[in-house]
């Protein structure tokens, strides 16, 4: 279930990778996807919750965690056009070559979870980075008690993946819920923050591993609530981000504390994160 | 290793020469735009003889000596790490050929260096930096060629500094471990020798091709006691005890805002600082697009841009990256390299344009500790 990752030869340069295919997954295209296959025939092998470094050729290399199935041909990347490079990013079109390093960081420990509840909580486009341990549980459903998605995003427009939400709202063993931040004409779903959807509960708090992924301070409010449901913090993994510029240890930027987020995370079990998480500024 | 041996002043050219014969450039200390640097050493004329160096918070003065010391100062703006980790260094050169990337690792200048006048401080930040490029799970093979080919000739500091803590961080001032020769400088009236003593075979074989003769005990008594007056005239002392828990445990304490109101986050302490290793890239191309480069220089958790992410800076205030810079040195240095980060060499202290004083610092927040038990 946990690939082996395929570690790169010299890590700080990066292989070619084709894009084959890119299309916009929120509005006009602020996120995005590219699917993405290797020009010398090897694949890139990680497990879920990994991160890539992305080079477009004299613009930059951004971290971008990897959104596709850790177990199916081809890489998949989701990207918000949010900085310099994920803005020049945006206009690359299917046929055009990037540069890619890694995968790099740590994985959503799902077989920790076989035999348990696994609740994934998402954050906006905190569902990219956990939707390779989504793949992971429908592949393996039988490993697994109950299945939670609990994912909250600002307004119905920006519901990621909603295609194949709705998809697997509709498999019976799985439990799909969707919040929005602000509803609106049209919007018949949920409204309120993600944590509300934590406390409908459902699991068994006691064999529940919870995976959450998102905006920092919903991640707190996610912690919060599954805390307040009985889940310890040695069953919560939160995913973390920083600047990062090397992704590989020694180029300072992604220091949380005594982590770096680049060879510590990004996945860390939260009671590692407990005693600096409420700290400001860190 | 060794016997103590004895080369006297009027030979210490040969010692260079020495260097290189074995086809190493010598790098060691020169006077260059009022301060002593470390640059490329021909002769030992070119070295800082009969001067020193007055050191105090956000003070720095070239003084001339009544001797003629060669090694009679303590340490400079620059430190040897310039030479192993570039200021500024090409990361790959890529290049569009017919829709596809052609990626050119940069090339590494690792000619076989010397460095001359190392001191024991210096000492342990190439050790600290060693750990840090090359014991991770990924080394940076950069530094690793570079390091490889150097060869050490340390200095004793038989002289402290008015910002030297060496003894407090258990870094100095007496040449421990790491280097292939260590010097201690005598000088006086009547004589004026180095005693010197291998700590590698390659040292032992650098010292078998200079003159040099047995040392007397009376001589190895001279040189010994130059470094015992050193550890004891320290100018600065840092109270070490139990320093990872008091400073994480007041990450939140009041006195990181009465820094920041004197801080001007300028990153003069990372940049002399001989184990801070942050850095950067950058990208660029040239004017025909043709060709990109991917560049890496030195950085500073100082800079706002330091920790940017989508939505803003995540230490955007001057207090909460003084206080990232001091509690990653002193405290979190701990759990990620085993070591303190900090080898005392005062440099931060001396150059900070407004005398900031780390063991000032630490002593006021050891002074107030207001410590919450869970970190």
């Amino acid at each position: 279930m946990s690939a082996p990752a395929s570690q790169p030869l010299d890590p700080m340069i990066p292989r070619q990778f084709r894009i084959e295919e890119a299309f916009a997954e929120v509005g006009s295209g602020e996120v995005y996807s590219w699917r993405l296959s290797p020009l010398d025939g090897e694949p890139l092998r990680f497990a879920p919750g990994q991160f890539n470094m992305l080079y477009q050729f004299g613009i930059g290399e951004v971290p971008i965690s990897i959104s596709g199935d850790a177990e199916a041909a081809g890489l998949v990347h989701t990207l918000r056009a949010v900085g310099g490079v994920t803005k020049a990013m945006q206009k690359l079109e299917a046929g055009e070559v990037i540069g890619v390093r890694g995968p790099f960081g740590t994985a959503w420990p799902v077989a920790e979870a076989e035999g348990q509840d696994l609740v994934l909580v998402a954050g906006g486009i905190g569902l990219a980075p956990l939707r390779p341990a989504v793949y992971c549980a429908l592949r393996h459903r039988d490993r697994f008690n109950r299945v939670f998605l609990l994912y909250g995003t600002r307004q119905p427009e920006d519901i990621l993946f909603r295609e194949e939400l709705e998809h697997w709202r509709a498999q019976l063993d799985l439990d799909v819920y969707v919040t929005v931040d602000r509803g609106g004409p049209g919007w018949h779903g949920n409204v309120g923050v993600v944590t509300k959807l934590i406390a409908r509960g459902g699991f068994d708090p006691a064999n529940t591993v919870a995976m959450a992924c998102g905006p920092e301070v919903m991640m707190r409010f996610a912690v919060m609530a599954l805390q307040k449901h009985g889940v310890a913090a040695e069953r919560i993994y939160v995913s973390m981000e920083r600047n990062m510029k090397c992704a590989i240890g020694y180029c300072g930027h992604c220091q949380y504390g005594p982590h770096f987020i680049c060879k510590d995370g990004p996945v860390f079990r939260f009671d590692t994160l407990q005693p600096i998480f409420d700290v400001r500024e860190l | 290793m060794s016997t103590p041996a004895i080369l006297d002043r009027k030979d210490f050219d040969s010692l260079l020469g020495a260097l290189r014969d074995r086809g190493h450039e010598v790098i060691g200390p020169r006077v260059r735009d009022g301060a002593i640097v470390y640059d490329t050493v021909d002769t030992a004329a070119d070295l800082p003889e009969g001067w020193t160096d007055e050191h105090e918070g956000g003070h720095y003065r070239l003084k001339p000596r009544t001797d003629k010391a060669l090694f009679g100062y303590v340490v400079g703006p620059t430190s040897w790490k310039k030479f192993l980790f570039p200021p500024q260094q090409t990361v790959f050169r890529a290049t569009r050929v017919d829709g596809q990337l052609r990626f050119e690792p940069g090339v590494v200048d690792d000619h076989p260096r010397a460095f001359l006048g190392v001191r024991s401080c210096e000492l342990h930040a190439l050790a600290i930096q060693d750990k840090v490029f090359m014991a991770g799970p990924y080394a940076d093979t950069t530094y690793q060629q570079r390091r490889e080919s150097v060869f050490i000739i340390a200095v004793n500091c038989v002289e402290a500094g008015a910002t030297c803590f060496c003894v407090s961080m258990d870094t100095g001032p007496a040449v421990g471990a790491g280097h292939d020769l260590a010097l201690t400088e005598v000088i006086n009236a009547r004589e004026h020798y180095f005693l010197v003593e291998a700590g590698s075979n390659r040292g032992a074989e650098l010292l078998a091709a200079v003159p040099h003769r047995g040392a007397t005990e009376q001589e190895i008594n001279a040189a010994r006691g130059g470094v015992a007056q050193a550890a004891e005239s320290m100018g600065r002392k840092l109270e070490t005890e139990d320093i990872r828990a008091l400073l994480l445990g007041n990450l939140d304490h009041p006195h990181w805002d009465e820094v920041a109101d004197r801080c001007l986050s300028c990153a003069n302490c990372t940049l002399v600082c001989p184990t801070c290793f942050c850095s950067s890239v950058e990208d660029s191309t040239s004017l025909d697009g043709g060709e990109a480069e991917h560049t890496r220089h030195w950085d500073s958790c100082f800079n706002q841009d330091f920790s940017y992410i989508a939505g803003g800076s995540v230490r955007a205030s001057t207090a909460s990256r003084y206080r990232q810079w001091l509690t990653h040195k002193l405290a979190t240095w701990y759990d990620q390299f085993d070591s303190s980060g900090c080898v005392g060499c005062g440099s931060c202290i001396t150059w900070c344009p407004v005398g900031i004083d780390i063991t000032a610092e630490v002593a006021a927040i050891r002074a107030s500790d207001q410590r919450r038990g869970d970190r």
